[in-house]
Order: structure tokens, then C-alpha cells, then sequence
């Protein structure tokens, strides 16, 4: 039999804010245990929520950029269970009337373009942290993280492939960073992932019964995860066995998904709306105001670089996929007095392998997009080769240095001076008389004897172009 | 509406709530005749009312996003029946 | 010295003829001497009492000093106090001192009242007897074999016993009004949102409202003013200026038009109760108010709504109890789930139990329309009628509740019974209008209240014409055989 994968995403991602959800702790990451849970945070008696402003700003911010609806009221609810990290016993979730309704991603997958439903996206608290550290045979509980915002992304079970899984939780990854609500840090935890998986027969219109794969923190996982569920399901149908509902973990050590039993008993969340808080009202200013303060999108700002800056699909793909690094190459491009296709070579060969190399974001560049585009500029005028350029470039990254103090100190200003180049190239030419008529001789190739000749004698500094003139003039005499 | 002993056994797991075996007769018998009450609600027809859940008709106030809390953990755990390491110690969670 | 109203307490004190040491050291002396037997106050502030009543009285010499400096009080043990025990009459919270104090106590403070001590309470705030408390039921000092009402028994039998000249007390279903009546005190609800909920531990949230119980509509209004207000710390505390209590108190009300629910008055009502409320009614009307019968046709469904509403916020409210970060943790439990069920049933009593259970029953999976949503729908169904009845009238009169304060025992292991106890006044706070209580008889020796309920934030017109009433009657200022003594 023939099977086709059904995949839904949940997307968690913690917003940027600087203070929790509803209180004013603060949501830095890393703190000691429990020194950023205040009394609202720990649930103690008395205490009351209070909702973020930012928070509600970056929902509609998302939605905005999904072409989403966006909701008019929205109403928290409280999602009742017991786990020694929810310190209320509930956690405070928008439940049937989410901030943010339907709307759409495109991906692109093997050149063809999808369009991926969302079926809405909701702001609720996060837990705290569990640590299983040997406390006596306790379990450790830290409530730092409890509160932080999160909004939580659905999709519709629209993608068939873990290829396009991927591809979408990568294209929501890139646009919370653009949108500069999530850190898209998930490493720490700012972006996890849950994915519901299923098979059913090609052909066949009813869904097949989903698992639930939680807490994928990288894209590797997801692919993995999902292709192993896939093979596992697959597996049990056709060993005469049935698909049960149920949460699946994924051991990346094991590369396999193994069931959630504890967490599969019964669950009854007993939603009702949160008496503490009143609904959310987003007014049409509010939609206005948040309109104008939205960024250009990946998709725009791509198709813009492809026009403006004539970049290929590709080269123009990689310089938008991190915001940051779409407006370091823009300010670059600025200082280089616009060399964009030059500056796109530099940032994604010598600086990116440089970032790579030593494990940096571009953001932490030792060498900023203003020194990069003067470095350019420089060889655009030819003042130094690229050759050259490339030896700059680390007095760059180890120094404070511009590029036009590093060619001044280490002199490695290109010599275009002729009268200077034909004294060398004279020289060179009484010194190799055989050279000479070998090359007059018809022997076109011995030109390269010369220019390597003069490069090592100038250490690389003559400019190229006039050296092959000089030489093609001079050897014809 | 007649509440069950396995009626109250299963919201007393809901509710995390031991409650004594001796006294599930009683509660199932309690909540009976609450429920008894609660079902006067059905004289009236509410088919098109929609559900009230506060008292006025109000919008969320929101709050600027500044952190005002500075910790406190020593004086907030001083209520905790178990700590360590500045953790509160439960016994342990099997994922 | 005992029954001197706040305005005369507080010019004694702006006079020096007593300061604020001697007058608390006063109500501390008959806490003491009558306390016993009362069991109204659970946790004393003596000493600290002292300490704010010298900064008062230092307040008052410097002239920088208000109506309430000086003035002493005892709070309701569900405000939470830093430094002092909140227990909310809960085993569960037989330990827990809040790193934090209620704002309503906040603004009390900053007035300058002294706080006595915390009074007895239902556990959790549930109940209307007083009788669910960890601590034991609280006497009514009109009939000690009685109960004071609830949930703010406490509150009320040491203000009827003048332990206190006013105390704070909330209600979410009559629990300042009930046993106001119980205890021939007047107390006041006022309208949802108008006194911050912070601090205040949540019994049912979209109910709760905390207010004040006194000798009089004067000083209840007072009081009130002080603990009312805006807190950005609460999303449902309304940001609405708070009108000045006391400046309609003398007005005359004369042309006011008084409604009076027929469903309140029916062939079931008590005919010693009728007939001291139709008297209390005859003078109002004698006042120069018009007396209108309305209807409140939905009313009757404000006990069943209530005990879906109520019983499911309470279900979730109470869940943080869970033994991990404060409050009571059983012995050595033996798994989480062990600890969690434990903690739980012995820390919480009956009725706190029953309440929990009823509210994740009527929002558990397929029972959440039928109960939950339906029950929302009927609170509307009563709002809307409050709101239909007032365009009509100035305030709705009825009594408070449908008897006399009853035998201890009585209605202890009938829950239903209990809860019809409330009859009068639960629909008041699905609505969350404000509304109040006032002594306007007896019936078998034991106090009768008046209800009295207004429009939202109509406060100020709820106590003219309480204080109007008690310019006519002197209901208000019997005082319970054996308290006149002074000790």
C-alpha cells in the first residue's frame, strides 16, 4: 500500500518581552532558580494578573503578518491540571476565542510554492522547569520561566512531507525574528515545536488517528522525529495493529519516539474564561497603528534585493533568511557606496565562514557592516586587490582598524603606477631574455611566468589589469 | 441529576482531592441535591443569551511592559514547606 | 465610649481628649474580656497595634491626620496581611504569613486605622454560618446558641459586640449582608470593581467584593470610602472616580422611588420578617419616598446560577493550594500525586471539598454547556432585570434573608438549606451591584436587616437612604445584652 503523511504543527514561541505576561518580573534568561518568579508568578494567595501590553502588540503583529483576523475581543481562559511546575494549578490560555484566526504561510519546497493554513495563534503563560537533579529522590522546581509569554502558533494538517515541515517551521522561525517578536533562540527554549503526525492510504479523504511528538528544539529533530514516527505508524498498520492518540516524546540519542504514558491519562481541562481577567479588545487604531510598525517581510524584502541589488534568487534567499543579517548587508552596501553584488560575496564567503568558523551570530561580527563596506569600497577603486582584501579583512576581524588604516600601516596599497610597474617589468625582462622569446615566439602561456613573477616581487600589490597591459605592450615590442 | 460514587471518585481525581472512602456516599448524596437545585436554570430558555462572565461590561487594561519586580526569593519562599538550592522540592516527576 | 460613632471618635481624638493608644488599648480590653466566648477574632495585633496607634496619634499632633487616623479596626483573616498570619480560616493556610498586604488594607493603613486583629471567617470565604472555620464557628452575640451568618461572621458578631467600631468583611454571595442582618450591624457590598480584589484571597473572583461593616450607614460609609479606589494590580477594579460617601448622607429623600420585588415577597416569606421589613418600608414612605412593586422575574434562579458560578472559579481558585510553594503539606507523601490528594484533604474542610468537587463537575467534559454556560447565561437573564427594574426606580428594598440568625447546628450538614439562606442576596452579586444591609427590627429578639440595593456605583445614594432610615429608627444602635458593659 501506498501512504501519505499527514503533518499539523503547534508552535511555541516565547515573545521578546522584557516582563512577564502578567506580572512585572522580568524574563531574562539564565537567572539563579526562582529569583525572577515574583508572588503573581508563584500563584501565591491574593495576588492578580495583570496583562502585557507588548505581549498583546506582538500577537497582532504576527497576525498582521500572516494576513490573519484579528480578533476584536479575545478572551483568556484557565486550562486547569495539576503539575508542580504550573504554579496555579491552571494555566491562563486563550482557548476558544484566540487573539490571532485563520490565515496563511507560503513555503517553497523543491521550487514549488505550498500554502500552509494557521489556523490561529494564541497568547497564554509558560510553565516553569522540572530539574531532575537528584534533590534527596526530589524533583527540584524552578519558577523562573513561569509566565513568560508565549504565543502559541496551530497550523492547519496541511503539509505531506517532513520536507515541508521543516520548511514551514523555518519560514515562522524567520518571520518572528523579522517581526522581532521571538528570539528564535531554541537552544533556550524561546521556540519549541510540537508535531502531530499521521498516515493515511493515498486516496483515502478521512484523516488517519495523529500522535502528538512534543518539544522538537531543532530542525534536525523535526525531520527525524517525523520520519521515524512515519516509518513507526506505518509499521503497526501494516503488522495488522491500530494508530493509538497519544504524546510521543523523541529521543534524539535513540532516534526514536517513545510514549508519554504519564501524560496520557484522562485529561479534563475543565476550560472556563479567566474571572480575573477581562477580554482583550483590539481596536482599529490599535490595527492601524500596528500596520504602519510593521517591518518589510522576508518574502518582500528577498524579491526587493533581487531588483534593487541584482542578487541571484539564492544569493538573495541566504542575505534575507536572518533580519539581521539582510540589514548588515544593506548597511554594507551603503558604506561600500553600493557595491551589492560585491558586498553579497564578502558577506557570505570570507564573513560568514570567518562567523561560522569561531560559532557567531552575525550579530556579534567582530567586524561590523560599516568596516566591511569601506573594505569593499577599497577594492572596488582598486586601491587593493581582492587578494589583498582577503589580508585586511583579518586585520579587520582582529583589530578595531578600518580597512583604510590597516592598508596605509601595512602598506598594501595595489601599485597602479606604470612608470613604477615598467621599471619592474624591464627589469624582469632583461633578466629573462628565454622567457621573452618564448612568449614572442608564440608561447602565449609564459605570460603567466611574468605576471606571477611580478606579483611575488610587489608581495601582490600590482594591480593585475595594468600589469597584463604593460606586459602584453612591452613582451610585443 | 443523580451523582454516582464513580461520579465523585473521578472529579476528586480531578480536583486532586483524597477524599476518604467512607465519605464518597456522602458527597455523591451532597452534590445530588446541589445538582437538584442547579437544574431549577432549566425553567427558562437561554437558547439566545449570551453567557455573562463578569459583571461589567469591561476590556482589559494593559500594562506597560517594564519590569518592576526584583527578586525576593528568600522572603517569597519563606511560606515553602520544602526548598533547596532555592528550588521548591516536590517528590520526584517521572516524565 | 463603645457605641460613639466614628465622627465622634475621631473629633475625640483631634481634641485629644482620648489618643489612639488608649482608644485601641480600650478595644483590645474588650476583645479580651468578650472574645472568649465570641471566637470572633482569631489572630490579635496587639503589639503592632500599639506601634500604629502611637505613629497615629503622632499623625494627629502634627495635624497631618484624617477622619480614620487613629481609628481601630480588625480585618476580615482573607486580606492579606505582611506580617501578620492570613489563614482565610482554612487549615490549609493555618501558617501562611502573605509577603504582601491586601490593597484595600493598604489604603486603611495609609488613612491611618489600627488594625486590632483578623476575624473569623467560613473557611475560604464559604459558607453562611460561620460554622465551616478551621478555627470553630463564631457566637452571635444576640443568642450565643446562634450563628452570626457568613462567610464574615467574624467581622460582624465583634462590631455587634463592639470590639470594634467598624471592620472590612467581603462578599460574593451575601456575606456581608447575611450576617450583618444576623447581627443587627449594617454592612455594604458595593459594586464589583469598586474596592480592589489584590490581596484579598479569591473564593469566586467574578463575585468577590470586599466592603465594610459598622454601627451605622455614617460610618460604614466612612470606612468605605477610604478602602475604595482604582489598583492597577487588579484588571477588574474600575477606573472611575470614587464619589464623596458622605456628602449626600443629609440629603432628603424625599420624591426617591423605591421598588420592591415581588418575588422577594411572596406567601413563603416569614410573617415575622414581612412584617418588620413592611414596616421599615412604612418609614421610608413616611421619609417622602414612593414605594413601587417590580419584578425581578429571573431571580429565582440566582441560588442555582450562583452554585455553578461560584463552585467552578472556586474550583479553579483553590488549585494553587497544592502544597508545594505555601500553605499545608502532609506527611511524607510517597509520590506527587500522593501530595497533592493529601495536602488537600486535610488541609481543606467539607464544605470547601463539596465546593471544588461541584465546580470541576460542572465544567468537566460534557457537562460545561448544560451547567457552566447555561448558568452564564442565566446571570445575564438577572442583570438584565436589575438593569430593566432601575430604570423605573432609585433603589430596591427586600429583606435580607429569610429568617433570623438560626441555631448552630441547624443547617450544618444540609448544604442546600445553607445556601437558600442566601436567597435574597446572591443575585446582587451576579449582577455586582452594590448593595447593603441594615438593622430595621427584631423578630424573636433576634435582628431583622433591610436589604437595600442600588444601581451600579450608586453607593452614595445606597447610604443616603440608609442613613435617612437610621435618622428615623435607632434600630443601629442596640447593642446585645451583656456588651453594654464597659470592662
Amino acid at each position: 500500500m501506498q501512504w501519505e503523511t499527514v503533518i499539523g504543527l503547534e508552535i511555541h514561541a516565547q515573545l521578546a518581552t522584557k516582563s512577564k505576561i502578567f506580572s512585572g518580573a522580568s524574563t531574562a534568561f539564565g537567572a539563579e532558580p526562582n529569583t525572577q518568579a515574583c508572588a503573581v508568578d508563584l500563584g501565591l494567595p491574593g495576588t492578580l494578573p495583570v496583562l502585557n501590553e507588548q505581549a498583546v502588540r506582538f500577537a497582532v503583529k504576527f497576525g498582521l503578518a500572516i494576513g490573519a483576523h484579528i480578533a476584536p475581543y479575545s478572551v483568556f481562559a484557565r486550562k486547569n491540571y495539576f503539575y508542580p511546575d504550573l504554579p496555579k494549578g491552571y494555566q491562563t490560555s486563550q482557548f476558544d476565542k484566540p487573539i490571532v484566526g485563520l490565515g496563511q504561510i507560503d513555503i517553497e519546497v523543491d521550487g514549488e510554492v505550498k500554502t500552509i493554513g494557521v489556523t490561529r495563534a494564541h497568547l497564554e503563560e509558560d510553565a516553569g522547569k522540572s530539574l531532575h537533579e537528584d534533590y534527596q529522590g526530589m524533583t527540584g522546581v524552578d519558577l523562573n520561566r513561569a509566565g513568560t509569554p508565549l504565543l502559541e502558533i496551530v497550523s492547519e494538517p496541511d503539509m505531506r512531507s517532513s520536507a515541508e515541515a521543516v520548511a514551514f517551521v523555518k519560514k515562522l522561525h524567520t518571520l518572528v525574528q523579522y517581526l522581532g517578536i521571538c528570539d528564535g533562540n531554541m537552544q533556550e527554549g524561546s521556540f519549541r515545536c510540537d508535531v502531530n503526525v499521521s498516515v493515511r492510504p493515498i486516496g483515502q479523504e478521512e484523516f488517519g488517528t495523529r500522535a502528538e511528538i512534543k518539544n522538537l528544539n531543532s530542525f534536525r529533530f523535526i525531520e527525524k522525529a517525523i520520519a521515524h514516527e512515519v516509518e513507526r505508524q506505518i509499521d503497526v498498520i501494516e503488522s495488522g495493529g491500530r494508530v493509538v492518540q497519544e504524546t510521543r516524546l523523541y529521543d534524539a540519542n535513540k532516534d526514536e519516539t517513545r510514549s508519554m504514558r504519564s501524560k496520557e491519562e484522562a485529561n479534563d481541562y475543565r476550560y472556563f474564561p479567566c474571572p480575573d481577567l477581562l477580554p482583550v479588545e483590539i481596536t482599529a487604531e490599535l490595527l492601524d497603528e500596528m500596520r504602519g510598525d510593521l517591518p518589510e517581510l522576508p518574502e518582500a524584502k528577498k524579491l526587493r534585493f533581487q531588483a534593487q541589488y541584482k542578487l541571484s534568487d539564492y544569493d538573495a534567499d541566504v542575505l534575507t533568511t536572518q533580519r539581521v543579517m539582510a540589514d548588515y548587508y544593506e548597511d554594507a552596501v551603503n558604506f561600500s557606496d553600493g557595491e551589492a553584488k560585491l558586498v553579497a560575496n564578502w558577506v557570505m564567503g570570507e564573513l560568514s565562514a570567518g562567523l561560522n568558523q569561531h560559532g557567531l551570530d552575525i550579530s556579534a561580527s567582530p567586524v561590523g557592516a560599516e568596516r566591511l563596506g569601506a573594505l569593499v569600497k577599497r577594492i572596488a577603486d582598486q586601491t587593493i586587490s581582492g587578494k589583498i582584501a582577503k589580508q585586511v579583512f583579518e586585520f579587520l576581524w582582529a583589530s578595531e582598524s578600518t580597512a583604510d588604516e590597516v592598508i596605509e600601516r601595512e602598506g598594501l596599497m595595489q601599485i597602479s603606477d606604470s612608470g613604477e610597474l615598467e621599471k619592474i617589468i624591464d627589469q624582469l625582462m632583461a633578466d629573462n631574455p628565454a622567457q621573452v622569446e618564448q612568449f614572442r615566439g608564440g608561447k602565449s602561456k609564459v605570460l603567466g611566468f611574468f605576471v606571477g613573477s611580478i606579483m611575488k616581487q610587489t608581495q601582490g600589490k600590482a594591480n593585475p589589469q595594468e600589469v597584463n597591459k604593460l606586459l602584453q605592450e612591452k613582451l610585443k615590442e | 441529576m443523580s451523582i454516582q460514587s464513580e461520579d465523585v471518585l473521578k472529579i476528586a481525581h480531578l480536583a486532586r482531592l483524597g477524599i476518604q472512602q467512607e465519605q464518597v456516599e456522602l458527597y455523591a448524596s451532597d452534590l445530588s441535591n446541589i445538582m437538584n437545585l442547579v437544574e431549577q436554570m432549566n425553567q427558562v430558555d437561554t437558547s439566545d443569551i449570551e453567557p455573562m462572565a463578569h459583571p461589567l461590561d469591561q476590556s482589559q487594561r494593559l500594562r506597560s511592559d517594564v519590569v518592576t519586580e526584583v527578586n525576593q526569593r528568600e522572603t517569597l519562599q519563606q511560606n515553602a514547606p520544602d526548598i533547596e538550592d532555592g528550588l521548591f522540592l516536590v517528590p520526584r516527576v517521572i516524565d | 465610649m463603645y457605641n460613639k460613632s466614628l465622627q465622634e471618635l475621631s473629633s475625640s481624638l483631634q481634641d485629644k481628649e482620648i489618643s489612639s493608644v488608649e482608644l485601641s488599648q480600650y478595644f483590645l480590653n474588650r476583645i479580651k474580656h468578650f472574645d472568649g466566648e465570641l471566637n470572633s477574632v482569631i489572630t490579635s495585633n496587639e503589639e503592632a497595634a500599639l506601634v500604629a496607634a502611637a505613629e497615629a496619634d503622632k499623625r494627629i499632633q502634627s495635624g497631618d491626620s484624617g477622619l480614620l487616623t487613629g481609628i481601630p479596626l480588625l480585618h476580615k483573616d482573607i486580606f492579606c496581611t505582611q506580617g501578620l498570619r492570613t489563614s482565610c480560616g482554612s487549615k490549609m493556610l493555618d501558617n501562611f504569613v502573605a509577603p504582601y498586604t491586601a490593597t484595600a488594607v493598604t489604603k486603611l493603613e495609609q488613612a491611618g486605622a489600627v488594625m486590632l486583629g483578623k476575624t473569623n471567617m467560613d473557611e475560604f470565604a464559604m459558607g453562611s454560618s460561620n460554622e465551616t472555620s478551621f478555627y470553630g464557628g463564631v457566637k452571635n452575640p444576640w443568642d450565643l446558641n446562634t450563628v452570626p451568618g457568613g462567610s464574615s461572621g467574624g467581622s460582624a458578631a465583634a462590631v455587634a459586640a463592639r470590639l470594634a467600631p467598624i471592620a472590612s468583611g467581603t462578599d460574593t454571595g451575601g456575606s456581608i449582608r447575611q450576617p450583618a442582618a444576623f447581627c443587627g450591624i449594617t454592612g455594604i457590598k458595593p459594586t464589583y470593581g469598586r474596592v480592589s480584589r489584590y490581596g484579598m484571597i479569591a473564593f469566586a473572583s467574578s463575585l468577590d467584593q470586599a466592603g465594610t461593616f459598622a454601627k451605622s450607614a455614617e460610618d460604614a460609609a466612612m470606612m468605605l470610602q477610604a478602602m475604595s479606589g482604582f489598583d492597577e494590580k487588579d484588571s477588574t477594579s474600575v477606573n472611575k472616580p470614587v464619589d464623596d460617601l458622605l456628602a449626600n448622607l443629609g440629603d432628603s429623600i424625599k420624591g426617591l422611588t423605591v421598588g420592591l420585588p415581588k418575588e422577594f415577597f411572596t406567601d413563603d416569606l416569614d410573617s415575622g420578617i414581612r412584617e418588620t421589613i413592611e414596616t421599615a418600608i412604612d418609614t421610608i414612605k413616611s421619609a417622602g419616598a414612593h414605594i413601587k412593586e417590580i419584578s425581578l422575574p429571573n431571580i429565582n434562579l440566582s441560588v442555582p446560577a450562583y452554585y455553578v458560578v461560584a463552585p467552578a472559579e472556586c474550583s479553579a481558585n483553590l488549585s494553587r493550594f497544592d502544597g508545594v510553594r505555601f500553605g499545608y503539606r502532609c506527611d511524607s507523601p510517597k509520590d506527587l500525586e500522593d501530595l497533592y490528594k493529601r495536602s488537600r484533604d486535610e488541609g481543606f474542610g467539607d464544605e470547601v471539598k463539596r465546593r471544588i468537587m461541584m465546580g470541576a463537575y460542572v465544567l468537566s467534559a460534557g457537562y460545561y454547556d448544560a451547567y457552566y454556560k447555561k448558568a452564564q447565561q442565566v446571570r445575564r437573564l438577572i442583570k438584565n432585570d436589575f438593569v430593566e427594574a432601575f430604570k423605573g426606580v432609585d433603589i430596591i428594598a427586600s429583606p435580607t434573608a429569610p429568617s433570623v440568625a438560626f441555631s448552630a447546628g441547624e443547617k450544618k450538614d444540609d448544604p442546600v438549606s445553607m445556601y437558600l439562606s442566601d436567597i435574597f442576596t446572591i443575585g446582587v452579586n451576579l449582577a455586582g451591584l452594590p448593595g447593603m444591609s441594615v438593622p430595621c427590627g427584631f423578630v424573636d429578639n433576634k435582628p431583622v436587616g433591610l436589604q437595600l440595593i442600588g444601581n451600579y456605583f450608586e453607593e452614595s445614594r445606597l447610604l443616603n437612604v440608609a442613613h435617612q432610615y437610621q435618622q428615623l429608627t435607632d434600630w443601629h444602635l442596640a447593642v446585645p445584652a451583656g456588651y453594654e458593659q464597659e470592662v
